[in-house]
This record gives C-alpha cells, structure tokens and sequence, in this order.
C-alpha cells in the first residue's frame, strides 16, 4: 500500500499536501480502531498471566492480604502435582493426535478425488458440504450417543470408540471436523496445476501412488495448516468429550478446568487461571512459531468466484 | 494403471475394435477409484450425520425419558411438537435465537470481520499482519478459559476488571455485569461470541481483498476517488463472493451454536434471559438440572432446528448461486 500513496503525487503535484495529509490521518485512525478493538483481548490475556502468579487480584491488580499491591506467588502451580491433571492432559493430548490423523486422511483423500476425480454424487456432495454444517453435529449429539452406545456394545471396536471412550469423543470430533477440511483440503488442490499428475498418470502410476506421492507433497502447507488447527481444535474440545463422557477417568483438559469452575465450593480463580495458563501452553508455542501458517489456514476455502 | 493409458492423447490405441467396450470398463473402474478416495468421508458422514438426524427424527416422536430409559420406546405421535409450540417460553426463545444470530452477524462475524480486513489491509503489512493474529487470538483460545476471561472483565467489584477501569457513565457500577441486568448479558453474549466469530470472516476476505490488483486501485486513486468509494464501488463488488459465503457460513454457525452461551450464562440470569433454541434442545435432553432429562422432547427442539437451517441453507445455495461456484474437476479422464 505504501507505493499506492506516492502514486497520485507524482501525477498531480498540487494535490500533493492535501492526499497525504489524508492518508496519515486515515492511517492514524486506522491505528487507533484496531488498538482500541484489541484491548478486551489483551485485557482477558493480562488478567490471566497476573493471576496466575498472584495470591488474589483487583481487577487486573494482585494484591496481597492487606489491600496492596503485592502477593506474588507460586502456589496455584501446585495442581503439577495432582495426578488427575495429567491423566486429563494426556487424554486431550490423544484426543488431539487421533483428529490430527483422522481428519488429514480423510480430508486430503476426499478433497482429492472432489478436486480431480468425476464421478456421480460429486456435485451433490459439495453443496452437501455447505448443507451439513446446517446439520451441525452439535446438534445431533443427542442422536449420536445412541451411534456410540451402539458401537460400544460391538466387541473390540467398542473399547476403543463406544460411549465415555477418549476414542468415541476423539471420532465424533473428526466427523464434525470433516465438512470443513475436506472443503479446505479441496480448495488447496484445486491451486495445483495438474501437469505433474497428468504426466504420473501417463506413466502408469496408480491414483492412489499419485495421490501420496505426487498431489500431497505439493499441498504440505495446506496439511500443516489444516493439522494445525484441527489439533488445536481437539486440544480445547470441550463440548464433545463433556457430553460423551461421564466421571473424571475420561475427561479431558477443558472438562477438568470447567469442574474447577463449577463445583460447589467457592472458585480459586489464581488457580483456575493457572491451570488455563498451563493448557495454553502449547497453544502459545504454535501461536508464536506458525504465525504465517496459523493465518493461511482458510485460504484455500476462499476461492470463490474471482 | 494400464486402463488410464487408453485414454491419454500421446500413446496409440493398442486394438481399435476393443476400445469402446474397454473405455466403459475404465470408466467404471474410474469411478470405483473415486468412490474409494470417498469411502471415509461417506463412513462417517453416514456414521454422524445421516444416521443420527434419522435417529434424531425417530426420537422426537417418542417419550424416551430418563425416567423410561430401559423401556421400549413409546411413540406419542406430535405430543413432543404441541407441547413445544405452546411452551410459554417458546417465543421468548425464538426471539432470543432470531435477535442472537443476526445480531452477532451484522456485528461482528459480517460487520467486524469485514471492517478489521479493510482497516489492516490499508496500513502497512506487517502491522496488519500483527493485529489480524491478535484477532485470531480468542478463537484458538480453549473455550473455557476464554469465558473465564471474559467472566473476570464482567465480574463486581472489586474483582471485576471492567468495574475498575471502565467509566461509570458506561455501566461500571459495581456489580455483575453479566448476571446484572437482561442488558448486560445480552452484551456480554453477543461480545464473547463475536470476539470469535469475526476472525474467521476477517481471514477470508483479507485473502480475497489482496488478491485485488494493486493497479485497479490506484486507478481510481489518480482519478480522484476517496477511501470510502474505491471501498463502495471498487473493493466490495470484487468480494462479492466470499461475503455471500460468510454470510451464509456463519448464520449457519450461530444459529446451531450454544457452547459459549452454555458456558457463559447458562441461558440466564432469570428464566431463559438469553437462551437460544439450540441451548433448549441440549439442556432439556442432556443436561436437565433436575435430572430428567428428556430425551424424547429435546430431540423435537432440536429437529425442529434442523429443519429451519436447513432450509435456510437451501435457500442461500438457491439465492446466490453457490452450485455455480463448483468447477468442474481438472482431470474427468486422461
């Protein structure tokens, strides 16, 4: 944009004070919108990251037990120790990995064949697409207890994807996952020129091997992105694995900090900030090394009709 | 595989007598290809979205309770759907639903995302880089800690971060803010959801706004045109599409969508004060404070949802032509 504002001076002199005083103070506006809009958010971040290390806060201010300003401590990290939030990390961790991998397969291999492939359904199953988000699998939860229960009666599968199974909450979430990572996926492929594939395919290579080897290598910053943000997804999943799962064996992190919040006895909230803190641990590592990735991720859905 | 080279331009038909019937048997087999490359997707399509709005359906004509759970299930005909159109607080929720979606979307996941991709397009790259990523910052927040936030900015004193900073004459008064008034909590909903909400818009049409030709702008600069009518006349008709998309998108979104009010408000403060129809249909099935849950009459709640999204979103596919959107694939056949 820089280049954009020199342009009209060059052409017109005499407008030459008048357009960049605009364009400064429009720029200064432009500023001060989007300082103002970001401070609840780093509000609601400050807060967090104080409380976390203090005994109580004012507002956003620790303070100790006399009123002032002060109380700096370490104890609400003493959770570390407590089993069950371990117990809880790993399972949002699995949870995380399973929808990383079902979600990458499943929608890199069905963006694939959308993208390249025709076949009878396929029209239908894109405006398809658009249509089950109506169908929301939030929606559906009721229903779907009874798809879980049934497939926890069914031997061996059972244990592994039936009703309060850290594999049936990780499912449910790919299927909810998957109407937009197969859009997204199908939008990274459709970028692709189709020479190296063609040519693959001239020479005998099967669609499967072309798909593996030739179109995903080719679209690696799209499945970063997707995996990134689906383990994100699954790692902050809360509504899924609180209705599938009952007690605390199968609970994962969100679920445990919401108990924190909602039990009975008055809340700790420096504690509750610390375990939140602590879940957002990974989340800040992604945030802060794959920023450029974090911000592609619709990208490839945007297409559109330009 | 062999049958795809029948078909490709450079290499000769081996037996021109054959090729009809061996092209059928390729295409055949082409298809079946596709269908593999599909076979997951359709799994679990069918597995968690056909199945279980047949389920739904089935369910929202019976009486399934908690109370009967062990029972057969006892078909009451359209009993669940009379007792919901003249539940007492059918309209109060309607309306809450209605005002809740398109309140938030002309707000924020339309209004805001498309305000913030024009604001940080127009300043230079990197600071608009870095505040689109504070702007993503909230939607990769776990949900429950991004409510606690919010819930401590809402809180009364003198814990209450707003209550401390905020002006007076802005409602910094003291006490709750979110349970304080209907007011409150309508803010409150409609802020948490949008801190959300706009980011996802905002991406979109910031890719669709820099995909724009530089030229075409300054075109318009040179000719004297002012921000507001290079935007109007230059830089919306050319983000017609992903606007229509969001548009659509999102409306879906909202309307089905209940967790951050859940967590937030429960639907409170008082009697379904900011309860939406999805939050009903959950809570009356699922999570009924009194431990009957009613299986049977929230799958009416939330059948009757689905079919009110779903024929809205035919109704956008219909209106703004997305099927004409859909290109036809690259390769058909070699």
């Amino acid at each position: 944009m820089t280049t954009v504002t020199e342009a009209p001076s060059k052409i017109d002199p005499r407008n030459w004070f008048s357009t960049e005083t605009r364009e400064k103070n429009g720029r200064r506006f432009a500023y001060l919108f989007l300082v103002v809009s970001i401070t609840p958010i780093l509000i609601g971040y400050s807060w967090l990251l104080i409380a976390t290390f203090s005994v109580r806060t004012r507002g956003l201010l620790p303070v100790n037990a006399a009123g002032d300003i002060g109380g700096f401590t370490l104890n609400n990290w003493k959770f570390l120790d407590d089993v069950e939030i371990w117990k809880a990390m790993l399972n949002s961790f699995l949870i995380a990995v399973a929808m990383v991998i079902g979600v990458g397969i499943v929608s890199t291999a069905a963006g694939y064949a959308l993208s390249r492939m025709s076949f009878v359904g396929r029209k239908a199953f894109l405006s398809m697409t658009l249509v089950l988000h109506a169908f929301k699998a939030e929606m559906l939860l009721i229903a779907i207890f009874f798809v879980l229960r049934w497939l926890g009666t069914k031997p061996l599968i059972g244990d592994l994807v039936g009703f309060n199974t850290v594999g049936g909450v990780a499912l449910v979430m790919i299927a909810l996952e998957i109407p937009l990572g197969v859009w997204l996926m199908k939008g990274f492929f459709d970028n692709l020129t189709w020479d190296m594939e063609r040519a693959a395919l001239i020479d005998g290579a099967s669609r499967f091997r072309v798909w593996w080897q030739i179109m995903l290598p080719q679209i690696r910053p799209g499945i970063a992105a997707l995996s990134l943000f689906t383990f994100i997804v699954g790692w902050n999943a809360y509504l899924v694995p609180f209705t599938f799962t009952i007690g605390t064996k199968f609970s994962n992190m969100p679920v445990f900090l919401n108990q924190q919040i909602s039990d009975t006895a008055p809340v700790n909230w420096n504690l509750v900030a610390a375990i939140g803190m602590f879940q957002m641990i990974p989340l800040m590592i992604f945030f802060i090394f794959t920023q450029e990735l974090l911000l592609n991720i619709y990208a490839g859905g945007s297409k559109g009709g330009n | 595989m062999t049958q795809d080279l029948e078909e490709a331009p450079p290499p000769a038909q081996p037996e021109a007598l054959s090729v009809p019937r061996r092209s059928r048997y390729s295409s055949m087999r082409s298809t079946l290809t596709a269908y593999g490359f599909m076979a997951p997707v359709m799994v679990l399509v069918l597995g968690f979205f056909i199945i279980p709005g047949l389920i739904l359906a089935t369910l929202s004509f019976t009486s399934l309770a908690d109370s009967n759970f062990q029972e057969a299930w006892e078909f009451i005909g359209f009993d669940n759907f009379t007792r919901l159109f003249g539940d007492a607080f059918f309209p109060k929720i309607f309306r809450n639903t209605l005002f809740y979606t398109f309140t938030t979307l002309a707000l924020f996941n339309l209004g805001f995302a498309l305000v913030l991709a024009l604001v940080t397009t127009h300043i230079p790259r990197r600071s608009g880089f870095f505040f689109r990523l504070v702007w993503l910052l909230p939607r990769l927040t776990p949900s429950v800690v991004y409510i606690m936030m919010w819930q401590r900015i809402g809180a009364p004193s003198p814990f209450g971060i707003y209550n401390q900073i905020g002006p007076q004459f802005l409602g910094a008064t003291g006490g709750n803010l979110i349970f304080g008034s209907a007011t409150g909590a309508w803010i409150f909903v409609i802020l948490v959801n949008g801190f959300v909400g706009a980011s996802f818009g905002m991406i979109i049409f910031t890719s669709a706004l820099e995909s724009i030709p530089e030229d075409l702008i300054t075109a318009a600069k040179v000719d004297g045109a002012s921000t507001w009518q290079i935007i109007k006349d230059h830089k919306l008709p050319l983000i017609k599409w992903p606007l229509l998309f969001i548009a659509t998108y999102q409306t879906l979104s909202l309307l089905t969508s209940f967790e951050f009010i859940l967590l937030l408000t429960e639907g409170g403060p008082g009697l379904f004060t900011t309860e939406v129809w999805a939050l009903t249909a959950y809570k009356r099935a699922l999570k009924s404070y009194f431990g009957n849950s009613q299986w049977g009459f929230g799958a009416s709640w939330a059948v009757v949802l689905v079919i009110v999204s779903l024929l809205l979103a035919i109704v956008y596919v219909k209106l703004f032509k997305f099927n004409e959107l859909i290109e036809e694939p690259k390769i058909e056949n070699l």
